[in-house]
């Protein structure tokens, strides 16, 4: 249901699932993304710059989203080469995303750079989400 | 949960991150900081995170917060050995670390606490710990 | 008359007329073709491409399809795919790459000017088209391998324009020479802070004398190397830059913070030997 809204530009290849409910989860998922970064033979920048993301989006998945899904896959689109990740919870989901996207604001204990900061780190980012229906982030991080 | 250790040499306390850090393990090392400078009256935290291959938005906050909470303990920070995608990457997310000192490695950031510390050169001496 | 046979004395396909000619239009052909490349090409090697065209082309001759994007020309435009990307890697120019094509058309006006009947105008017609066609589909094949040429040498070059120097213990400079947009910036950058780390170097001097205008995206990435170099533990100067520079800066709402900023790079390698601790006096 949430693929609706994802645009059918580029086709996956095989795509990892890691479940995400606790503190280790969102490590593995660094490590997991890192590890696909790497045979995507993205720069070690860009390498960085995505598992960070990583890290700050599987957090939200798991502190307010209350624990979901992690999955990740290399893509390719017109010639070149990058990582999509994905990250899904069934949780209350973000009622004003506009509000949620600004530099500083939070809703929890966090520097508010978690959703924001992610977004600066990958070339593609989407969110879907509504009170009540989770949340889903797209991000894509293109080799350059 | 893994700890992180924290070694003593002189009045420095040396951290050296050498894993991926879980926030459960960041928010330990950050209390145990604390406990163990007022425990020891240290006068500087070296936090070596050349090992560290990401930083994010709470690892930074862990220390920040934790070069703020030494400065009331009277106690300077350096944070060293950041890798350059590390750092690259930290900006780019917003975090300058702004209060934080930084150093490029330990020899540097050692010699950064003892002219900060008011003592020439860059031996730490041991023999004047009053608490010894 | 003797050479065209065609079977209805008004309609002739055009790859009968290319059939019934085939020794004439081939050396014609080749003749024109290696003439335009003035030596480049013997007339031996060109003979063989012309050939397989001739080949490609006459087995391409399927009644009166003259679509060259269809099915029945797929051999014949994988193989001046092939030909226009050897050509546009070798250096030859557009023209010395389509006249390979285009030099059939006067091979065969020539025979017909010698010999032709209406019949045998009719198809040279036809021919021509699909002449024109395929060398437009040459010079399209050329024109992107030359693009993607281009894209490795600028790929290349930001390679070679990264010079980062030690000027002294502890102190490098990177002089940067020329425009820079994003991605050089970017690259240029991420090797000055590799640097700083690999010499343990504490100041670094970004010197912007041969850089022509900064906007706000170069800023930009100034303004974040210097907050990465900082994050390492290593301070940086940004020096040379020239009255107008500064006057843009100023007027994009640019701010430089507490950068330290020098007019020149003798300037900047003073304060960056002064924050280390040395200082240059006069020997006398």
């Amino acid at each position: 249901m949430w693929k609706s809204m994802t645009s059918p530009t580029s086709e996956s290849e095989a795509t990892l699932t890691l479940a995400i409910v606790n503190d280790g989860d969102v490590v593995r998922g660094r490590q997991a993304v890192r590890d696909l970064a790497v045979s995507a033979k993205l720069s070690l920048v860009d390498q960085t710059k995505l598992v960070t993301a990583t890290s700050e989006l599987a957090r939200n998945t798991l502190v307010y989203g209350g624990g979901g899904e992690l999955r990740a896959s290399i893509v390719s689109e017109g010639g070149r080469q990058g990582v999509e990740v994905e990250f899904i919870d069934d949780g209350p989901g973000i009622p004003d995303l506009d509000l949620a996207l600004t530099d500083g604001w939070t809703s929890g204990s966090g520097l508010g750079l978690g959703l924001s900061g992610a977004k600066r780190l990958v070339e593609d980012f989407e969110v879907d989400s509504a009170p009540g229906r989770g949340t889903r982030v797209r991000i894509v991080k293109w080799k350059r | 949960m893994d700890r992180i250790p924290i070694l003593r040499i002189g009045d420095v306390l040396l951290v050296s991150i050498q894993i991926d850090l879980q926030d459960q393990t960041a928010l330990a090392l950050q209390d145990d900081l604390s406990s163990k400078i007022v425990e020891t009256g240290a006068k500087g935290v070296l936090i070596d995170i050349s090992a560290l291959e990401i930083v994010d938005s709470f690892i930074g906050r862990m220390i920040s917060t934790t070069a703020a909470v030494s400065r009331v303990l009277d106690a300077e920070t350096v944070v060293v050995g950041m890798q350059p995608a590390v750092a690259i990457t930290l900006v780019e997310l917003g975090l300058t670390l702004d209060g934080v000192r930084t150093a490029l490695d330990v020899d540097r950031g050692l010699a950064l606490l003892s002219s900060a510390l008011g003592k020439a050169g860059s031996d730490v001496e041991v023999d004047d710990l009053a608490h010894e | 008359m003797d050479d065209l046979h065609s079977p209805d004395p008004t309609e002739q396909s055009w790859g009968s007329l290319l059939r019934t000619n085939r020794e004439e239009v081939l050396e014609k052909w080749t003749q024109t073709a290696a003439a335009n490349l003035g030596g480049r090409m013997t007339p031996a090697e060109m003979g063989r491409d012309v050939d397989e065209i001739y080949s490609a082309l006459v087995r391409a001759d399927t009644g009166d399809q003259i679509d060259i994007r269809s099915a029945a020309y797929a051999d014949l435009r994988s193989l001046l795919t092939e030909l226009s990307r050897t050509r546009a890697r070798q250096g030859f120019s557009p023209t010395e790459t389509a006249v390979g094509v285009y030099a059939l058309k006067d091979a065969v006006l020539e025979i017909l000017e010698a010999h032709g009947d209406l019949p045998g105008y009719r198809a040279f017609a036809r021919l021509s088209r699909i002449v024109d066609d395929l060398g437009m589909f040459m010079l399209e094949t050329y024109a992107t391998t030359r693009e993607a040429v281009i894209a490795e040498q600028a790929e290349a070059l930001l390679e070679l324009s990264t010079p980062v120097v030690k000027l002294w213990d502890g102190i490098v400079a990177l002089p940067l020479v020329g425009t820079l947009d994003s991605a050089r910036t970017q690259v240029v950058m991420e090797a000055l802070l590799q640097t700083l780390v690999d010499t343990g170097s504490e100041h670094a001097i970004i010197d912007i004398t041969g850089v022509p205008a900064v906007d706000t995206q170069v800023a930009q990435h100034l303004l974040k190397t210097v907050q990465a170099a900082r994050l390492l533990g290593a301070e940086c100067i940004i020096s040379g830059i020239r009255p107008q520079i500064a006057q843009t800066v100023v007027a994009l709402g640019i701010e430089f913070g507490d950068i330290h900023t020098k007019a020149s790079l003798a300037d900047a390698i003073l304060l960056a030997m002064r924050r280390s601790g040395l200082d240059v006096v006069k020997s006398r």
